[in-house]
């Protein structure tokens, strides 16, 4: 079984983790309806480490992981508003 | 022992011709480039050849022929879908699909099957109704009926599911029908072939020249084309075909599972699909059942298969049919699947000239692969969107007009 590491329970199962899809920056509210569909539609879908919301459905814990989305390892995870971990490398 | 099968042992050399030719090079310039020997980019070749007349064109593939998506599915074939751009397409498609066999030459082992969609709870039920309605006003075979015609068609089936979600009805498709769905390609590759368009396996795509908004030509791994019109067919891979050109989609990659079991004896004659237990499934020639789930939560471009997959699914199928406790799982594997925000293909003409898409076909692309061959080729030889696919453009995110075809596969209302 797959497991992540959630920053607060420690390593679960990836069974209890809901994804919440790559961090993106929303435009001002000024921007044009093409921007904002651009925001609201499209996606960076190119292979390629990036940086995800998690959410760990059991303890209601919203987090930051770094993933490869080609090989699947998890590179580290932290609380947002925490400064990104050293990344170990380790698929956890 | 047909006799035949004799010349087979007495020949020092193979007998039979190959499927199609194997070319030892590319040319310095085709008329257009389909990236992607799949059945949608094999159809379009086809469909170029035979009905508009181009035949200097090369399919391209940096695998084997038939060996992405189009070798990848659970074959299943029908089109009872929701919205009338989608009921229309996929009309035209199960049509084209019946005479399919006679127009290769090549038994497609196409099966009408009878395709139930099950219903467990009363908003399933609700929007059976509706598709039906749907259906029915586009003179398509389609019908909301009880859990006694369930029984009738599929006596081995526990109506109560355990007891946790019981059938309450199921949308019927008559035409519903499974095909062998590597003989697609090949046929569609052969066909291809005869009318003088060339197969590129083993050759991948590198980058895409684009001059002022216009294809200028392909980087290959094999070397440089020049060609001024590229039609990507690459599900799985679009997002990097795209980035070559410098276009944005909302395509998203999912893996999409599935599994076979060991052979049985004939016993399944529907397709089921159950959108509440995540099972589709349905028994091939072979006597293998065929069964497929949801996509897979998150984003990942591989085709890795995991252990979860097969418990899950078993479980889910064990509510349906209790006896299978003892069958055993022969092989799973894994596709990448080119998902969109409503569901719906993303096809035809992009801002980029020249550049076509036949893409977001995500879990639902196999049944289609006929029309999209049609109706692709129509638009790569006239540069212009065939009616039956303007409905799909790529521009209606920035108008916010979103198709919403919800009747896709493992997808639950």
């Amino acid at each position: 079984m797959k497991l992540l590491r959630c920053p607060v329970n420690g390593v679960r199962p990836v069974s209890e983790f809901a994804y919440g899809g790559e961090i993106r920056s929303m435009p001002a509210d000024t921007c044009s309806d093409i921007e904002w569909a651009h925001y609201v539609f499209n996606r960076s879908g190119v292979p390629g480490v990036k940086v995800e919301w998690w959410y760990h459905i059991a303890s209601g814990t919203w987090f930051h992981a770094e993933r490869d989305t080609v090989t699947d390892r998890v590179l580290r995870t932290w609380l947002p508003g925490d400064l990104p971990p050293a990344a170990d490398g380790k698929a956890a | 022992m047909p006799y035949q099968l004799l010349r087979f042992a007495f020949s020092s050399k193979h007998p039979e011709p190959r499927m199609f030719r194997e070319p030892d090079r590319l040319k310095d310039t085709y008329d257009a480039v389909i990236i992607g020997a799949g059945g949608h980019g094999l159809a379009s070749a086809y469909y170029l050849a035979r009905d508009h007349g181009m035949t200097n064109v090369a399919v391209l593939d940096r695998g084997y022929l038939g060996g992405g998506n189009t070798g990848r599915n659970t074959a299943i074939i029908r089109s009872n879908y929701l919205t009338p751009e989608g009921v229309a397409f996929y009309d035209q498609s199960v049509r084209l699909w019946q005479d399919l066999a006679q127009d290769f030459d090549l038994n497609l082992f196409y099966s009408t099957r009878g395709h139930f969609t099950l219903a467990h709870t009363d908003s399933a039920v609700r929007t059976m109704r509706w598709r039906a309605e749907v259906n029915k006003h586009f003179g398509i075979d389609s019908e909301l009926v009880g859990p006694d015609a369930v029984g009738k068609a599929c006596p081995q089936m526990d109506l109560s599911c355990g007891g946790h979600a019981p059938i309450m009805g199921a949308l019927y498709h008559a035409p519903g029908a499974i095909a062998r769905h590597d003989a697609v390609a090949w046929g569609y590759g052969r066909g291809a072939d005869q009318r003088g368009v060339e197969i590129h396996q083993q050759t991948e795509v590198l980058g895409i020249d684009v001059e002022a908004g216009q294809v200028k030509g392909v980087r290959t791994s094999k070397g440089y084309i020049s060609t001024r019109k590229v039609l990507c067919a690459v599900a799985g891979f679009t997002p990097r075909v795209c980035d070559m050109v410098g276009l944005r989609t909302p395509i998203y990659i999912h893996p999409l599972q599935a599994m076979v079991t060991e052979p049985q004896k004939p016993w399944l004659d529907p397709i089921l699909v159950s959108g509440s237990l995540h099972i589709y499934v349905s028994q091939s020639a072979r006597g293998e059942l065929v069964m497929g789930a949801s996509l897979d939560p998150y984003e990942l471009h591989s085709t890795r298969s995991t252990l979860d997959f097969v418990e899950g699914l078993s479980a889910h199928m064990l509510d349906l049919f209790p006896f299978l406790s003892n069958a055993r799982i022969n092989r799973q594997w894994a596709g990448m699947a080119d998902m969109t925000p409503d569901f719906a293909p993303i096809m035809g003409k992009t801002p980029v000239t020249g550049f076509y898409l036949d893409s977001g076909w995500g879990t639902w692309g196999f049944k289609a692969t006929p029309v999209c061959g049609k109706t692709m080729s129509y638009t790569l030889a006239n540069d212009r969107n065939h009616p039956l696919i303007e409905g799909f453009g790529l521009a209606r995110f920035e108008r916010y007009e979103l198709t919403g075809e919800k009747g896709a596969a493992s997808v639950g209302h």
